[in-house]
């Protein structure tokens, strides 16, 4: 009987640390999937980045398709995980719904707005890292002609594509923007070959720069633009390493961080809106040995100049998501 | 519109409708044959993964394209065990073609790869480029001829060639050749066949194994010609369009060739403007990428002509004892 007992009580113990071990943080990626040399990689990078400073573990999950959001959450958060990163606007309307179910359990979502008392909403001025990139564009563009190529046709992508329309219309008053986005359904994020076609034929009609927000569909956009000879931009990781010499630079979004920073706080993190600018960071471009020879000093130092006024508040730049127009007509 | 502008949608039109082309020929034959096939979409992509594989491993972009053929023949064959050994379900059987397909590519990527289901960049000969025809160059400068010359017929990937080759080569062996019209036979009548003394299990198969071989040249197409290597899903629905142009053609060689490129000019035209203005009207590009199936309703409602599939399609045939 007393082993019965001092095994119960061990089992209990037992129970009570993995209970503890278990609040464990957890991250979900979107559909695009871990590996996209892009947003959900960035997102991941900054896990892993958590969990080699700290020697912790987390969970993951990687969606297959839209059904499985709830049940994601779910599973992490009766599993009791804490806090639940999610990369992705698309989790806004389901994470509505699952946050007040589970009081106790902090959420964060990356790149929407969930209005609840356990929730964190993280999001980006895109704009304004587009709005930089789109400088660079047009500064180095010898046509005038500008593109850009977006994924899934929703106002987060439209919000890249009216910031980068406004920066190369600041540098170069003349310039074209032409602007397409692949889809309407998640499989836009997913489509080099349609990526590829859109961006042939952008640069058919004259276009010698090409920004791709558009997750998997860039890399096709990226390979069109090097197959080609004229330059491309990447977008949330760095990815100028994917065609040195032909990559002009990469607007960064900064989810590493925003993860890291998550994980970081643990249980105890932050309810509410956390909006990540120029200012914190939180977005910019990327130079590096890749592309160090095609930004010329010229071009940086117009680029930093204006970083500072956005800072400072001297230059608007116009956020697409406040009244769904663009001030820059584009193509 | 300029003539410039024109002739640049229309080489898009022929890139954008050359894995159409190839899969819906696949399909013309398996349908033909009286095998339906909803797994061209898979056959495809698993064509497109081992395509990229094989020609990033061994560097030659024919070693990648006789993988893609390799893989794209394993699975029909698995959907030839099912749905003519077995005599399953044709369309749950291809169902599963495609979940297996989206699934393995992933996997097996991932493991071989290390790169997240992607296969590394191709570059060099791991890939079909394109290739320049004689005097193109040369004729080039001759008004209106030169141009459409140099860079519509000119300049594309050699699978290009070889698909629209396949058109009148699909014509001649269904309409011109003994094997043909037992294949068109087996798929409106197999028990006539039968009685023939003909083997309608071994042309079936048959008929399943070359349409394994189009999705092949299709996937293979789509990951080492259009794009630089795999990603997943990259098929995007292309195989379901396919089918949706073999309805439209009506099960014929010719007529699938004007639909597959009726198709990819309504994809070129949407990829190219956004929103279509005509007058006050606007056409918005959600319209354009609806229309081909859209087009296929309206046909399959019986408007335009009435699309007729072959008699015996979808059954599996039992000899009588």
């Amino acid at each position: 009987m007393s082993m019965m007992k001092s095994f119960l009580g061990a089992a209990a113990a037992l129970a009570i640390t993995a209970t503890g071990a278990l609040a464990e943080p957890a991250l979900v990626f979107d559909l695009g999937g871990k590996f996209d040399r892009s947003f959900n990689e960035a997102a991941f990078n900054g896990a892993e980045m958590w969990a080699e400073e700290t020697g912790e573990s987390y969970r993951e999950i990687e969606l297959q398709n839209d059904a499985q959001r709830e049940q994601a959450l779910r599973r992490l958060a009766e599993a009791g995980s804490n806090p639940i990163v999610m990369a992705g606007f698309a989790f806004g309307s389901t994470l509505d719904v699952i946050a007040p179910e589970y009081p106790d359990t902090s959420f964060v979502i990356i790149d929407a707005v969930v209005d609840q008392p356990n929730v964190q909403s993280i999001i980006f001025q895109e704009h304004e890292g587009s709005y930089l990139v789109g400088m660079l564009a047009a500064m180095a563009s010898e046509s005038g002609t500008v593109g850009f190529v977006g994924g899934m046709d929703i106002p987060l992508i439209s919000r890249f594509a009216c910031g980068y329309a406004q920066g190369a219309v600041a540098a170069n008053p003349d310039a074209t923007v032409l602007a397409n986005m692949t889809g309407t359904t998640p499989a836009a994020w997913n489509d080099p070959v349609r990526g590829g076609e859109l961006a042939r034929g952008q640069i058919e009609r004259g276009a010698d720069v090409i920004y791709a927000a558009a997750g998997g569909t860039g890399i096709g956009v990226l390979q069109a633009a090097a197959d080609a000879g004229v330059f491309g931009i990447g977008v949330d990781s760095n990815q100028n390493y994917l065609h040195p010499g032909s990559m002009l630079t990469s607007m960064l979004k900064r989810v590493d961080v925003a993860v890291y920073n998550a994980f970081t706080a643990g249980e105890e993190i932050e309810p509410g809106l956390v909006v990540l600018g120029l200012e914190e960071e939180g977005v910019g471009y990327a130079l590096d040995e890749y592309n160090e020879e095609l930004i010329t000093e010229e071009m940086m130092a117009a680029v930093d100049e204006a970083r500072a006024a956005i800072i400072a508040g001297d230059i608007e730049v116009h956020n697409f998501s406040d009244d769904g127009t663009c001030p820059v007509q584009m193509q | 519109m300029d003539f410039l502008t024109i002739l640049q949608i229309l080489d898009s039109t022929v890139r954008l409708a050359t894995p159409l082309l190839l899969a819906c020929l696949a399909g013309l034959f398996s349908e033909r044959s009286g095998i339906f096939d909803i797994g061209l979409e898979g056959k495809m992509l698993a064509a497109a993964f081992a395509s990229a594989a094989i020609a990033f491993v061994t560097g030659s972009a024919w070693a990648g394209l006789a993988a893609g053929i390799g893989a794209s023949m394993i699975l029909a064959l698995l959907h030839g065990v099912a749905s003519i050994t077995f005599r399953g379900n044709q369309l749950i059987s291809g169902v599963a073609i495609n979940f297996l397909a989206a699934g393995l590519s992933v996997v097996i990527a991932q493991t071989a790869f290390r790169q997240g289901g992607r296969t590394p960049a191709l570059t060099g000969d791991a890939r079909f480029t394109e290739i320049t025809l004689p005097f193109a160059d040369a004729v080039a400068d001759v008004p209106v001829i030169g141009p459409i010359y140099a860079n519509l017929i000119s300049g594309h990937s050699i699978l290009v060639y070889v698909a629209l080759l396949i058109v009148p080569l699909t014509w001649w062996v269904l309409f011109r050749t003994r094997f043909g019209l037992r294949l068109r036979a087996v798929g409106e009548n197999p028990a006539a066949v039968d009685t023939a003394g003909i083997s309608v299990v071994g042309l079936r198969y048959a008929a399943v194994l070359i349409c394994g071989v189009l999705c092949g040249i299709a996937g293979a197409y789509l990951a080492t010609s259009l794009s630089a290597g795999f990603v997943k899903d990259m098929s995007a629905g292309r195989g379901f369009i396919a089918l949706a142009a073999l309805i439209f053609s009506k099960w014929r060689p010719w007529y699938a060739l004007m639909a597959c490129l009726l198709f990819g000019l309504l994809d070129a035209v949407g990829n190219r403007y956004q929103n279509i203005q005509l007058g006050d009207f606007v056409i918005p590009v959600q319209f354009m990428q609806a229309l081909p199936y859209i087009l296929t309703v309206i046909i399959l409602a019986g408007f335009v002509g009435r699309a007729i599939p072959p008699r015996a399609g979808g059954e599996p045939y039992v000899k009588e004892r």
